[in-house]
């Protein structure tokens, strides 16, 4: 006998963007209620084929195959029904509607809410997914809301369900929850396709891998025979060092002191600051934890001088109160700071790496005299810093748009640090960028600290602030936890404070 | 079916250059054709629009004197639009500039006056063009009402304002009840700078704030400013830059330009108040900011050109008898080919059956 026909099967799938090839002819196969993950780097082609399984994209060359017939997606209401479900890395959710309504809303055939909502609190009791079908979605944390979606698809009674980068947003306590649901749909009959760049979930919970490398396949495998480290390897296509680290010996004196720090978000879903306490030292590196959307763009705000505080005194540098300068001033005072955004925040798509390079340093780094541009100098501080960071940028004086993920963040973290900053303020440091540029940046940051700076790093990705940081402090609704030494420490404790254990209870009841 | 655009990554530098030529070569061809239609020998016509207007020194000095409200007023919009501020009232703050200059020639009138009466005037239509687009600048800033309605209404406001004061209060009492104001004496008029013809110190003011502004928008912080703002709001705030702040300069700046070209055309080629003092120039040199691609240099070619319709239409009315508004339809065709010329050298365009990828 024939073995079974996989349940899904692309084969040498072509996706081209004009001149970008996103999958160069991609094999991949998934069995009847199987774990696969597809592992590979941001930009490696994952999103694009998964987007081609749900009928969001068409395929430019390559067929599709179900349980071994070829088959066609037009777009996604036939791949539900088909059996096809997808959660998203980005959520589509009404915040002001229940969250029945917004199932109800999703679901293809045209139920009443009510009936929705009792299918739903059905489903979510099958799968340990409690969720209130009444309750509004804004006042939901991130890993409810990500239970609706899972919900939603379930629902649908899917064959396939997609995840992509699911674990992003969870705290470690919820990304366990997560995983048993997994064990369930797949118990129920259903398969589960991963998408992650995280390797130690996916050894844990795939049985079986394809891990892509700028849109080709560059292998299969199982993860639960690799480790974490050949696994990496196969991703990157060589091997990757950790950061080098020295344990901090002698920590300097406090170059930013935040205190009492409390400021409404100007966005009405954003998350207001409330009564922020922080110190950083010269010469170690401090890490701000938490999930997305916890008041890091408002924190970030804030200290860079994007945002005024109320209170001159409530941000000091040097010991400088600082609340009630712009960001240019805080540059002068030794200042440096690196939002999350790279397009659009901390550069302009359309300019010239030159005029970039002039737009954070033309208060600080002598590039204007008089009004009058010295354009010569900007070009030569950009070859300063593509030299040192080694970003790879073609022609001479590129559009930032040009310039990859890793290479532009190489370019916009080099910019700050070649300036000597006494203390530099970073979010995100390496979101989305190749491991090659994260670990060169990673290195870059302690290297910096060393020097005599003070860093202080935003980051959701709790593996970075472990491998980087001295201490570390945890966000959560706008506050911020007591910090914590690294050293010694356990994730359980800071996925705890993630979740909002042990801060005080008002913000606990707020986040219910 | 439906069509949809794809923006090019890869659209070549040239292109920026070539598309305005291509636009005016398009609105040349659809005009020939509309001439044709109408029955005329369409080489002829054309020839009246376009090559009479540039045939003779007279000719030419009258182009001058049509080109220069247009160039001071669009490079103005220019630092407007780069910045994402959409003044659309420049007519309004052309008028406005003609009235606070022409009140100083009014005042002044008759009285002995020294050489700083011109300067003054200058001054005063400066500041009444600024004064009315500083009211949607704040109101944008203050408010977030957006610019493109008020600054547009406004534009009537200043045109019943000047209405009124050539029939009431500044009404010339020696004018036959004409609604006009006084003749401006002649130290309140700008200066002539040929004796046979009417070309006068507005157009060299005009280039000098051509040169200004194309410094300022290459080499100074000021024009990255403005380019960044406009750009990437974000990575402005992150700059240092403060948009609101931003926002009054350019308007301000703006309406100081069309101001100054109101109480120019005024006080050099009317010499008095009138009800009307404008045929348009201020929407006119929107259309010049877009072909001039929002650059000061830019502007300066397409205020010539744009100026060509005008005396080209003044023309055919007198040897093709044919409407002015034939100038309008120019003028509308040109916009229209520039931004369609832009829309398709800076997209793909595909189109899609319905049904298909729904992302």
């Amino acid at each position: 006998m024939l073995p079974a026909p996989p349940l899904i099967e692309a084969r040498t799938v072509v996706k081209r963007f004009g001149a970008l090839l996103a999958n160069d002819h991609v094999d991949l196969s998934v069995a009847e209620r199987e774990v696969h993950a597809l592992l590979g780097e941001n930009g490696a082609g994952k999103s694009t084929l998964v987007k081609i399984l749900y009928g969001l994209l068409q395929p430019t060359e390559g067929t599709l195959l179900w349980q071994g017939a070829p088959f066609s997606l037009r777009n996604p209401a036939e791949a539900r029904q088909r059996g096809i479900g997808m959660v998203f890395q980005h959520f589509s959710l009404f915040d002001a509607l229940t969250v029945a309504e917004n199932v109800a809303l999703a679901l293809d055939g045209n139920e009443s809410v009510a009936r929705v909502s009792d299918r739903l609190a059905e489903v979510s009791r099958a799968y340990g997914l409690p969720l209130e079908p009444g309750r509004e979605v804004w006042r939901l944390s991130v890993g409810e809301r990500q239970r609706i979606e899972i919900v939603r698809c379930l629902m649908q009674s899917p064959r396939l369900l997609i995840l992509d980068e699911p674990t992003s947003v969870l705290t470690p306590q919820e990304c366990e929850g997560l995983f048993a649901t997994l064990e369930r749909v797949k118990a129920e009959g259903c398969a589960v396709l991963y998408i992650s760049h995280k390797l130690e979930e996916v050894r844990r919970i795939c049985e079986s891998a394809t891990i892509l490398r700028h849109g080709k396949v560059v292998g299969n495998c199982d993860p639960r025979q690799e480790s974490a480290a050949s696994l990496a390897e196969m991703m990157v296509g060589s091997k990757v060092a950790p950061a080098r680290h020295d344990r901090l010996t002698t920590a300097g004196e406090v170059r930013l002191a935040v205190t009492g720090l409390s400021l409404p978000s100007p966005d009405p879903h954003g998350t207001s600051l409330r009564e922020v306490g922080l110190e950083v030292r010269a010469g170690e590196v401090f890490g701000i934890a938490g999930v997305a959307g916890n008041g890091q763009d408002e924190l970030f705000a804030a200290l860079s001088g994007e945002m005024l505080a109320e209170a001159a005194g409530t941000i000091r540098i040097d010991g400088v109160a600082t609340g009630r300068l712009g960001i240019n001033a805080r540059r002068l005072m030794g200042g440096a700071f690196v939002p999350e955004e790279r397009l659009g925040h901390a550069a302009a798509p359309a300019f010239r790496l030159s005029d970039n390079a002039l737009a954070s340093g033309h208060a600080t780094n002598g590039f204007v005299q008089r009004g009058m541009i010295d354009r010569a100098a900007t070009r030569v501080w950009v070859e300063r810093v593509v030299k040192a960071f080694d970003v790879r940028k073609g022609p001479r004086d590129p559009e930032a748009k040009a310039l990859s993920g890793g290479n532009l963040q190489k370019f916009i973290v080099g910019r700050e640090i070649l300036r000597n900053p006494r203390l530099l303020i970073v979010s995100q440091p390496t979101w989305g960028v190749d491991a090659g540029a994260a670990s060169l940046i990673r290195q870059a940051l302690i290297d910096l600290s060393r020097s005599g700076a003070a860093v202080l790093v935003i980051s959701q990705d709790l593996d970075e602030l472990f491998e980087i940081a001295d201490r570390m402090a945890v966000i959560f609704h706008g506050r911020i936890s007591s910090p914590l030494d690294t050293e010694g420490l356990r994730r359980e404790a800071v996925g705890l404070l993630m979740g909002g254990a042990g801060f005080a209870a008002d913000a606990v009841d707020e986040a219910a | 079916m439906r069509i949809v655009l794809t923006r090019r990554d890869d659209a070549p530098a040239w292109m920026a250059l070539v598309s305005p030529l291509i636009a005016v070569a398009l609105t040349l061809l659809s005009g020939a054709v509309m001439f044709a239609l109408l029955g005329l020998d369409p080489l002829k016509a054309l020839g009246v629009y376009f090559i009479s207007p540039i045939s003779d020194g007279w000719a030419l000095q009258e182009l001058a004197v049509k080109a220069t409200p247009l160039i001071l007023i669009s490079v103005g919009l220019s630092l407007c639009y780069l910045s994402n501020n959409w003044n659309i009232g420049a007519e309004g703050q052309f008028v406005m500039g003609a009235i606070f200059g022409g009140w100083v020639a009014i005042a002044t009138h008759g009285a002995a006056n020294g050489p700083w009466v011109f300067p003054a005037m200058m001054l005063a239509g400066m500041l009444g063009g600024a004064a009315l687009a500083m009211i949607p600048a704040i109101l944008k800033t203050r408010l977030s009402v957006n610019e493109i309605l008020t600054s547009l209404m406004l534009v009537y406001v200043a045109e019943l304002l000047l209405d009124w004061l050539v029939r009431g209060p500044w009404r010339d009492p020696k004018g036959f009840n004409f609604p006009q104001s006084v003749m401006f004496d002649k130290e309140a008029q700008v200066m002539r700078l040929m004796a046979d013809g009417r070309i006068n110190l507005g157009t060299p003011i005009a280039i000098i704030v051509v040169v200004i502004a194309a410094i300022m928008m290459a080499r100074t912080l000021k024009g990255f400013e403005i380019r960044l703002v406009g750009a990437a709001p974000r990575a402005a705030r992150f700059a240092g830059f403060d948009e609101k702040r931003l926002t009054w300069t350019v308007f301000a700046i703006s309406g100081a330009l069309a101001g100054l070209a109101g109480i120019i055309e005024v006080s050099g080629t009317m010499g008095q108040l009138q009800p009307s003092v404008s045929p348009g120039y201020g929407f006119t040199a929107i259309i010049v900011a877009f072909l001039g691609r929002l650059n000061p240099i830019g502007c300066l070619i397409a205020g010539v050109v744009l100026a060509i319709t005008f005396i080209g239409g003044e023309n055919a009315q007198i040897s093709l008898r044919l409407p002015l508004d034939v100038t309008r339809v120019f003028q509308g065709m040109l916009l229209f080919y520039v931004l369609a010329c832009d829309a398709v050298l800076n997209y793909r365009i595909a189109l899609v059956r319905t049904g298909g990828a729904a992302a």
